[in-house]
């Protein structure tokens, strides 16, 4: 798909002017690379979903099954009722403006239905047109309407503009999550049946394979034997991977990403969690059916969310491991830290998480038994377990792109900070507001980063793009580091095109690249064979 | 338009009282029976909001995460940003509803070429801040109207509030020139900031016009169109002690005025976004803690839903991980498992 330069593309963005005709009087109009193409029936049919049959949202008529309008009453009627945040964002929005300029959608394209708060009156008009007395007798007065086929078609068209980073969030005086909103809204479209290509193939494949991508087991083991493979020839240190995948009575079960074995540059960040088993000869499994911490489920649908990772627990409990630990991913822990416990707790058939290595019992964590990675291998450093020479990834110049559901929907900031500070030399932080809780989105997550809607992924990227941009020129940022597998996804291609010259990759291929391991060979070259600045000795 | 209308109403709302009391006589009507009626809306209309949203059930628990969370032991978290327990979570509720802690935080994005600039932006939370702190000083003053006699409290609060004496007799309140102050600003800004004024009903000016009409009527009646101060307690001493009288002393009518638009606004209160005043307190995103790992949370709707096993899923894999020398467990069962859904064809759950 071909983009206009950087320099053009957002050349008719005016973030201080607005349309002329008021927005309820502006039909929807889906703009080409903007929106997602629809999944073929038979998916959702697998799914146990309700489909609308072959049909792509360019249609001129989209062939909402009968009854629609009642469905969709019903539906928002039972989120109402089901969930509290829901009914009370639909309330009390005073429409103050706080949120207008915080969204990366609105900051990259200038749409006023991608500010928040219009995003969210997309719904509540409809709630006020339908079922308020006082919406019914005022009308537009009231910021009321009717639910009407184009209400669909905006609606497909924003809450798939939204990647639920609940920046808006941080700023709401009232803490009105357009995630929330977004959530519900997604659910209700996935009732009519409308559901994305690129969000309900993952969800597929997680089901029937394991994980996103659908990458089989043997392939799993494949993948995984070609990195070690690869580290061994670097470094000439063997790990033998027999021990990690679907072993029996391992005190720790991890969980990796399917990103993070399936592409670069997330492969290097899978190799990083290998070496560090590794090195310190830990006692840990991965199921081969458990293979996706991800969760495009979350994407789609709370059910859909949910029957995704039940698996994961089945299978803790089938190889009866102590406690889980999970990899570098954004939604992933949104939804191991905020829902997991809620959805499959009390969890009794674990032990609270404790290190092996160093003793340290994992309080935070003592009802839900997992932890994150990041926070093992702070904990690590900081008791000085790890040999680190940082000075192996001399060769970059480091800043740190805090992912949006990791900060604002779990609150990890100087976990990756602290490993960051320890593994390199070189670490810039990007401006003040652009990073920690007013963290940038990538612009693609939540089942965004697919091709065909490039150009608001693009536009969405900007505002990250931008501060990854200042800190390049400034202080010279060759390499940025992200705990989000949709991050390392998704932010190659952003950089690559607004800011050449920023590769992208995850914290443990940094911690990974500076562990010094006895009787390793000397080499010149990084896990991604790119030249050291000073080369490594090592034993010959 | 928006905007016109809701003038419109707003001055139609003024003259009902205009006529009702100042050429039809009825002050009965209007003194008694109206803000009986709108207060009395005012309270089941609150009571029935807060129990329809505590009767929704919140099923996760989803703070907003500002500031780095409790884990490692080493590591300082942010107790007002990333709350672990109640207590915390009271502190950051405390700075959100009387500081307004996360509109504070607001900033600016300007576009230049494409470059994006980031500024602070304070002006909305200080005409906030202004509006509502001067709206509460305001009422607890009104108070002096409904006790007699007045605790000292009140009549602290009406010195302090007076303090300034050298305007002329009687002294000015500075919550009078602060709640047009912030009031100004906050219609303004609606008007002239295109993104705002872009997002704005009908229903966001009206309050605002309400409002400022409350408060020109009562700086009228302190500063300019004396009324009768005595008559006045006279009438809200006896709404408040249930033994209603219309006073025989002649009030303007500027007082009528002001006490239907306070009745207007004690009634549509409720069912407007004003109920923020209410909602902000149950805000999940805010009154929650963040110890989600610590502290389990229950959703009282949570259900077993439909899911592969890993015996199914081992039998479509067998041959390809015995080739990849995957070990197979041959002990894994296939089961049944109930579950339910609320999606689709195979829906069987309706909540």
């Amino acid at each position: 798909m071909s983009l206009p330069k950087p320099d053009e593309l957002i050349s008719d963005v005016k973030l201080h002017s607005t349309p002329a005709k008021d927005w309820m009087e502006i039909k929807p109009e889906l703009k080409k690379g903007y929106y997602l193409s629809i999944v073929e029936p038979k998916y959702l049919e697998e799914l146990d979903l309700n489909h609308m049959g072959k049909w792509q949202p360019y249609d001129e008529k989209w062939p909402l099954p009968d009854g629609w309008q009642e469905t969709v009453k019903e539906e928002l009627q039972r989120r109402m009722r089901m969930n509290r945040a829901f009914k009370l964002f639909m309330d009390i929005c005073v429409r103050c403006g706080a949120c207008a300029d915080k969204c990366h959608f609105f900051l990259g394209t200038g749409d006023p239905k991608n500010m928040p708060v219009l995003r969210a009156e997309l719904v509540r008009s409809v709630i006020k047109g339908e079922f308020s007395t006082f919406g019914k007798l005022f009308g537009r007065l009231a910021g009321a309407r009717k639910l009407d086929e184009d209400v669909i078609k905006e609606w497909f068209y924003y809450f798939y503009q939204c990647t639920e980073c609940r920046r808006c969030s941080v700023f709401c005086p009232y803490g009105i999550d357009t995630a929330e909103i977004t959530m519900m809204m997604r659910e209700i479209l996935l009732e009519l049946g409308i559901g994305t290509d690129w969000g309900i193939k993952p969800v597929h494949n997680s089901y029937y394979i394991g994980n996103h991508v659908g990458v089989p087991p043997q392939s799993f083991r494949e993948n995984l034997e070609f990195l070690v493979w690869e580290f061994e020839e670097i470094t000439g240190i063997k790990i033998d991977l027999d021990k990690y995948i679907n072993r029996k009575g391992a005190e720790i079960m991890f969980v990796p990403l399917s990103g993070d074995y399936f592409a670069e540059p997330g492969i290097y960040t899978m190799l990083g969690y290998l070496v560090l088993f590794h090195y310190l000869d830990l006692d840990v499994t991965m199921s081969p059916f458990a293979t996706e911490g991800g969760n495009f489920g979350f994407f789609n649908s709370l059910e859909m969310a949910k029957r995704l990772h039940s698996k994961i627990y089945d299978e803790a409990k089938r190889l009866k491991v102590k406690w889980l630990m999970g990899g570098e991913c954004g939604h992933k822990w949104r939804i191991w830290h905020q829902y997991h416990n809620t959805f499959f707790g009390p969890l009794d058939f674990l032990e609270v998480p404790k290190s092996p290595i160093t003793g340290t019992v994992f309080e935070h964590a003592k009802s839900n038994k997992i932890i994150h990675i990041v926070e093992f291998t702070a904990d690590l450093i900081a008791h000085g377990k790890l040999k680190l020479d940082p000075s192996r990834n001399d060769h970059l110049v480091v800043t740190f792109h805090d992912s949006c559901n990791t900060s604002r929907g779990m609150g990890i900031f100087e976990e990756p900070r602290f490993v960051l500070k320890h593994v390199c030399n070189n670490f810039v932080e990007m401006p003040e507001n652009t990073i920690r809780e007013k963290t940038f989105c990538c612009g693609s997550g939540s089942g965004l980063n697919a091709g065909e809607n490039m150009e608001i992924r693009m536009r969405g990227g900007l505002p990250r793009a931008n501060a990854v941009e200042y800190v390049h020129k400034e202080y010279g940022v060759n390499h940025l580091a992200c705990i989000c597998a949709i991050d390392r996804a998704a932010l190659p291609t952003l950089l690559q095109y607004w800011v050449p010259g920023v590769e992208v990759g995850g914290l443990h291929e940094l911690v990974a690249n500076a562990l010094v391991f006895e009787g390793e060979r000397s080499r010149d070259v990084d896990l991604r064979r790119r030249p050291l600045k000073t080369p490594v000795k090592g034993v010959d | 338009m928006n905007v016109g209308w809701s003038f419109l109403i707003f001055l139609v709302l003024l003259l009902i009282p205009w006529v009702g009391v100042g050429v039809l006589g009825l002050q009965g009507l209007f003194a008694i029976v109206i803000p009986y009626v709108c207060f009395l809306v005012f309270v089941i209309g609150l009571i029935y909001r807060i129990l329809n949203w505590a009767k929704s059930p919140q099923p996760f628990k989803i703070p907003t995460t500002c500031g780095q969370q409790k884990s490692l032991p080493w590591i300082k978290y942010s107790r007002l940003e990333s709350p672990f327990n109640t207590f915390e979570v009271v502190l950051r509720m405390v700075l959100e509803v009387l500081f307004f802690r996360s509109l504070f935080r607001n900033l600016r994005a300007d576009l230049q070429g494409k470059k994006l600039i980031y500024g602070s932006a304070k002006w909305l939370w200080l005409g906030a801040i202004l509006f509502h702190w001067s709206f509460l000083i305001i009422l607890i003053r009104h108070l002096r109207l409904f006790t007699n006699p007045v605790p000292s409290v009140i009549q602290f609060l009406d010195y302090m509030d007076s303090f300034i004496h050298s305007f002329g007799v009687p002294p000015v309140y500075i919550t009078d020139i602060l709640i047009i102050a912030g009031l100004s600003f906050l219609l303004l800004r609606r008007l002239v900031d295109a993104k705002v004024s872009y997002i704005s009903h009908g229903s966001d000016y009206f309050p605002l016009f309400l409002i400022l009409g409350i408060v020109i009527t009562g700086v009228l009646m302190r500063y300019n169109l004396k009324v009768d101060v005595y008559a006045i307690k006279q009438l809200t001493l006896g709404l408040a002690t249930f033994k209603p009288v219309v006073p025989e002393v002649k009030i303007g009518t500027i007082f009528y005025v002001h006490l239907f638009l306070v009745s207007v606004l004690a009634a549509y209160f409720p069912f407007s976004k004003l109920a923020h005043m209410i909602g902000v307190f149950f805000s999940p995103t805010r009154n929650m803690p963040n110890n989600n790992r610590a502290d389990m949370h229950v959703n009282p709707w949570n259900y077993p839903v439909k899911h592969l096993t890993y015996a199914e899923w081992q039998e479509r894999f067998r041959e390809p991980m015995e080739n990849a020398g995957i070990p197979i467990d041959e002990e894994a069962e296939k089961e049944e498992h109930e579950w339910y859904t609320i999606y689709g064809p195979n829906k069987n759950l309706n909540l």
